[in-house]
């Protein structure tokens, strides 16, 4: 039932904790759509397959702390690279290669290659819920009278740290610019010299490895199956769709809004109603500024 | 010396026709035509879990069933499994039931969730062919009149029946501490019908239901509400939820350090042994009303390793399975055909008592068990104790838990 009917007070404290509840989770909505804004930004494609791996990373990371003790934090110096490397081989040897330089190829493929995973990961891991535990998985940090779960705390600061990180890479590094030129003007950076088909892979290897870091620190406070990647990845368009397809900086804010709309929608109407919040945006920013808040207008 | 006599390739053939058909009434008799049952689980999808516990169950079953010489009425007829996935959506479920009854199933068992069996079962009414429903606990199953529908299993009037009483008694062996409850449920058939009876019962033991909140599939998040129910300050938390959210939402709580004399659930998803092993802190105390096996019955202890040996848990989604291939066998034994008519005409005079559910023998009104009920279980840090009633408890129950903070 929502709050206005519930008759009671609704003090500064419960608004204040469900904002910061909804930055919190935003921070990772910003993480996983960060990797799709990138590959949507460079490839034009949406990649179908963001969410299943997702969900094999945190896989990954959830195997590597119960066979070999490797915390999750820790994890994410195994997990971005392997998710890095993932993502590369899988555009240079199979994307790519079957795309033939078509864009809807790359839907079909990315879509075929999520069902795969999926079914895979089913047969693998079956379709159990699994958690994780460690020694700070209930560590709760005060803020006043706000308690606040520290690996969420963690997860943002780390989430906005990583995307800071992929900015500062996108912008001022060679391999950035060159991202950036074939984003603009593929035909162009082809003409200047730049490898194409490799940056084609770097994107798409960097977006996976958004996804192997997002895995590590959500892990600690979410739980994994093989459908969990359907859980994220519905949010993660529409964060990529209000912030702008293809922009870093809109995914970050787009990220934190969709967090803030879920946290006060499920605050005012009902934790079940409230999920209509995020489905609303998305209309809204479709019909009146189809570019998103930072999208290049067409 | 007379040369033997050489058979030309022609007479061979010959002779080989005339063996089979002269031994064809031989090996017709020797080996009865199988019984295909259709399983109808959610193996891919949200629910996909518990469909593959579900089906795991029913599978073992019928090579049980096979390892004993299959069906002695039928001349030793065998069960034969016809695999179908409803995907988790009840569209799908639907789908799977018309194909599998194009591939000859004389019986279905399935569905694990209400909404999906709900229309399943309903396209099964059209051949009139039996459906065991091994878990999928709405009443409305077995309301709608569709003579062709079974369940072992008790639905959530029943439970909720049951686990309001045991409830009661636990609360009021402890003095009646608790007085108040917030309910909290997914927003589908089953966690609304079961949040719906349980506010309306709650009363009859004197505990006041403050609020119900409905969550959606998935919720990502439940920090708010750990919020709300602080606010609140309920003595009970009641939780009706899947797997998934289950989880999430126990952890949230445990986390928040919400202090409550108990976190009580019915049919709670995520109530197993897998919660108990990831998060014995989070599991530990939490109480659960739901379908178990009779722990002191030596058959469900050999079942349980037999599960455990292949790596599975012993969730009440195998053995529910289980138990439903296994009273349909019942019926087919003493049918002595897989004729669908006869077949439910034996189910609904069953008297089956050789599970190892705590139920006595079946019997069966409107389809329904009527001797079928849950227990109350508690988790400790390592393992889940039947708690309620007294004559199947394994320990006392921990009631009013230990405050959190």
């Amino acid at each position: 039932m929502p709050f206005p009917d519930r008759g009671t007070r609704l003090d500064l404290t419960i608004l204040v904790s469900a904002a910061l509840n909804g930055l919190l989770i935003g921070g990772i909505y910003t993480l996983v759509a960060s990797g799709l804004t990138l590959i949507y930004g460079v490839l034009h494609i949406i990649n179908f397959a963001h969410g299943s791996m997702l969900m094999l990373a945190m896989f990954g990371v959830y195997y590597l702390l119960t066979l070999l003790r490797v915390d999750p934090y820790l994890s994410l110096l195994i997990m971005t690279p392997a998710m890095f490397a993932l993502g590369y081989l899988l555009y240079r040897f199979l994307i790519g290669k079957l795309a033939k330089g078509k864009d809807e190829n790359i839907l079909l493929i990315t879509l075929g290659l999520s069902i795969l995973i999926e079914n895979l990961a089913l047969m693998f891991f079956k379709g159990d819920t699994r958690t994780i535990s460690v020694s700070y998985s209930d560590t709760m940090v005060e803020l006043g009278p706000h308690l606040v779960s520290l690996p969420k705390v963690i997860s943002f600061v780390a989430a906005m740290a990583l995307c800071a990180v992929l900015g500062l890479v996108i912008r001022h590094t060679d391999v950035g610019k060159s991202i950036r030129a074939v984003a603009k003007e593929r035909v162009g950076a082809r003409l200047v010299g730049i490898d194409v088909d490799r940056v084609y892979a770097i994107s798409y290897g960097i977006g996976l490895a958004t996804l192997g870091a997002a895995a590590c620190l959500l892990m600690p406070i979410f739980y994994v199956s093989p459908s969990t990647g359907h859980v994220f990845v519905l949010v993660a368009f529409t964060v990529v769709v209000l912030g702008g397809m293809g922009s870093f900086l809109g995914a970050v804010v787009g990220g934190l809004i969709v967090g803030l709309t879920e946290s006060f929608g499920g605050l005012f109407l009902g934790e079940s109603l409230g999920q209509i919040g995020i489905s609303l945006i998305f209309i809204l920013i479709l019909l009146l500024r189809p570019s998103g808040l930072f999208g290049a207008r067409q | 010396m007379t040369s033997p006599a050489r058979i030309s390739r022609r007479q061979l053939l010959q002779a080989g026709a005339a063996t089979s058909v002269l031994g064809a009434p031989a090996l017709l008799k020797a080996q009865p035509a199988p019984v295909r049952i259709g399983l109808v689980h959610p193996v891919s999808g949200g629910l996909a879990y518990s469909g593959g516990q579900g089906r795991l169950g029913c599978q073992m079953a019928i090579d049980a069933v096979n390892a004993a010489g299959g069906i002695q009425s039928m001349g030793g007829a065998r069960l034969e499994a016809a695999l179908g996935d409803s995907q988790s959506r009840p569209e799908i479920g639907v789908s799977e039931v018309e194909r599998l009854h194009q591939a000859g199933v004389s019986a279905y068992v399935g569905c694990f969730s209400s909404a999906i069996a709900l229309p399943a079962t309903q396209a099964a009414a059209k051949y009139n062919t039996p459906f065991l429903i091994d878990v999928g606990v709405s009443d409305n199953i077995v309301n709608r009149g569709l003579k062709n529908v079974f369940r072992l299993a008790p639905g959530f009037g029943k439970c909720v029946d049951d686990a309001i009483m045991a409830l009661g008694q636990v609360n009021g062996a402890a003095g009646n501490v608790a007085k108040t409850a917030v309910l909290i449920h997914e927003e589908s058939e089953f966690g609304t019908g079961t949040a719906r009876l349980l506010a309306g019962k709650l009363p009859s033991i004197n505990v006041q239901p403050l609020e119900t909140i409905k969550h959606a599939n998935p919720t990502r998040d439940f920090s708010n509400v750990a919020l709300r129910i602080r606010s609140l300050k309920p003595d009970l938390v009641i939780m009706s939820n899947y797997q998934n959210e289950y989880v999430l939402l126990a952890r949230t709580l445990h986390q928040q350090r919400i202090d409550v004399a108990a976190m009580f659930s019915v049919l709670g998803g995520g109530f197993n042994y897998r919660l108990v092993k990831e998060q014995p802190q989070v599991a530990q105390h939490m109480m659960d009303f739901n379908h178990w096996f009779h722990p002191g019955n030596p058959k469900s202890q050999e079942m349980k390793r037999r599960v455990e040996a292949t790596g599975n848990l012993f969730t009440f989604e195998v053995y529910c399975g289980w138990n439903s291939v296994m009273l349909y066998a019942d019926a087919l034994q003493r049918a002595g055909t897989a004729d669908r008519e006869k077949v439910i005409a034996a189910l609904e005079a069953s008297t089956w008592s050789d599970h190892f559910m705590p139920y006595g023998p079946t019997k069966f009104v409107n389809g329904q068990n009527t001797g079928g009920t849950g227990v109350l279980l508690q988790a400790t840090t390592s393992d889940i104790e039947v708690v309620w009633p007294n004559q199947f408890a394994s320990t006392k129950a921990v009631f009013p838990r230990p405050k959190a903070s």
